[in-house]
């Protein structure tokens, strides 16, 4: 157990392997990472975009995806610094859009290829953006296949 | 000229996180209201009238009860995103209308979405009577 637990944690500090069901947010996430940007959407995890990704997400905050998120500087530097201590290393997370969307990296299209196109598109998860929709216990860090709902069929996968 | 009772309340909560009641921050905002409306008094039916018009400046952002859901009671839902969304009455989220520089955040935020303009201090004091009725 205890040398499991380790492996996991090397795995999930070696840049994300292809398997990471457990994606807490770091330690060191300022307060108001969870505050300013874990309101209109889940907190995503930082490792799921690269730095060159997240500076131009923070640096363009007033024309967020259609909505405003402009922070005060102290706050936006503080949350840029975390952001980019934690960004991923792997090219499979660098967004292919613009504006930078994580659920457009070869990554996350790779783990969700066998999700069927309907439930993107059920009104109940809204937006692919929408982890919450899906992984139930995604506002704690977990994706656990387990914990998946398929909102279409409601049953699990 | 008059010193703005509200930016000062907002100018202490940035230094300290200062907290206020629901009804301390009604208060400011009807204050605020009665500047430019002589006896000004907040209404909980002006503002459920105003939770639920339609103002359709946003196509997907019609009205605050899009994300708010019909009643400031219920749990809502991010029209866009699709995240839960807790209701915004205190009865129900005893943190609500606490934090003056919270709630001018989102009235500032959500307003101009839905509204194409900032909500005015009358506008901001019937939406806490309604949001606040019954607690
Ligand atoms: C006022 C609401 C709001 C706030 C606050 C906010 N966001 Fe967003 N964010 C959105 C919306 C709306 C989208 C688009 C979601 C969609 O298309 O499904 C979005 C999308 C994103 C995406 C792209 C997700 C994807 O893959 O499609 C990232 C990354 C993101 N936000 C990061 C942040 C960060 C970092 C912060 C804090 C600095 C933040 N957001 C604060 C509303 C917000
Ligand atoms: C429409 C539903 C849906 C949404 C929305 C969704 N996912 Fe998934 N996700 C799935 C399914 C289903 C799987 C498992 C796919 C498989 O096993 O083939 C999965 C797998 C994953 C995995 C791999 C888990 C493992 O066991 O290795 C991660 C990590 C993940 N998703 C993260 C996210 C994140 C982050 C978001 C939001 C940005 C998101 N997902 C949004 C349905 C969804
Ligand atoms: C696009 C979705 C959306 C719309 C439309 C919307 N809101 Fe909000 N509102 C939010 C979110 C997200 C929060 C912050 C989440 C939280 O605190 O739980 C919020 C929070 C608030 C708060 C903060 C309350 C507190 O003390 O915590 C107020 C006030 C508010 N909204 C007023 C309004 C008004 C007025 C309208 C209509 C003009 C409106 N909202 C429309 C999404 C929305």
């Amino acid at each position: 157990m205890k040398t499991l637990s380790w492996f996991a944690t090397l795995g999930l500090a070696m840049a994300l392997p292809a398997h990471a069901d457990r994606l807490p947010l770091p330690a060191d996430a300022p307060p108001s990472y969870q505050a300013e940007c874990g309101t209109c959407h889940l907190p995503y995890p930082p490792a799921l975009l690269t730095a060159t990704d997240w500076k131009r997400v923070m640096g363009a905050l007033d024309r967020h995806y259609g909505d405003n998120a402009t922070l005060d500087e102290p706050t936006r530097r503080e949350i840029a610094a975390f952001l980019l201590r934690h960004a991923a290393t792997h090219n499979s997370m660098a967004a292919n859009s613009n504006p930078p969307r994580l659920t457009s990296s070869e990554w996350f299209r790779r783990e969700h290829r066998r999700v069927p196109e309907s439930s993107w598109k059920d009104p109940d998860v809204k937006s692919s953006a929408n982890c919450g929709g899906c992984h139930t216990k995604a506002e704690a860090g977990s994706f656990r296949e387990s914990e998946i709902v398929l909102p279409t069929s409601r049953r699990r996968l | 000229m008059n010193v703005p009772l509200l930016p000062m309340l907002l100018l202490a909560g940035a230094a300290t996180a200062w907290s206020a009641t629901p009804r301390e921050l009604a208060q400011s905002y009807t204050a605020e209201a009665s500047r430019l409306i002589p006896g000004f008094q907040g209404s909980a039916q002006r503002g459920a009238e105003f939770y639920a018009r339609r103002f359709a400046v946003s196509s997907h952002l019609p009205a605050c009860s899009a994300c708010h859901t019909d009643s400031p009671a219920r749990i809502g839902r991010h029209a866009v995103t699709g995240k839960t969304i807790q209701p915004l009455s205190p009865s129900a989220v005893a943190t609500r209308f606490s934090d003056p520089a919270k709630v001018e955040k989102w009235f500032r935020r959500n307003c101009t979405e839905v509204l194409g303009r900032e909500c005015s201090a009358a506008e901001k004091a019937d939406f806490i009577a309604f949001a606040t009725e019954g607690t």
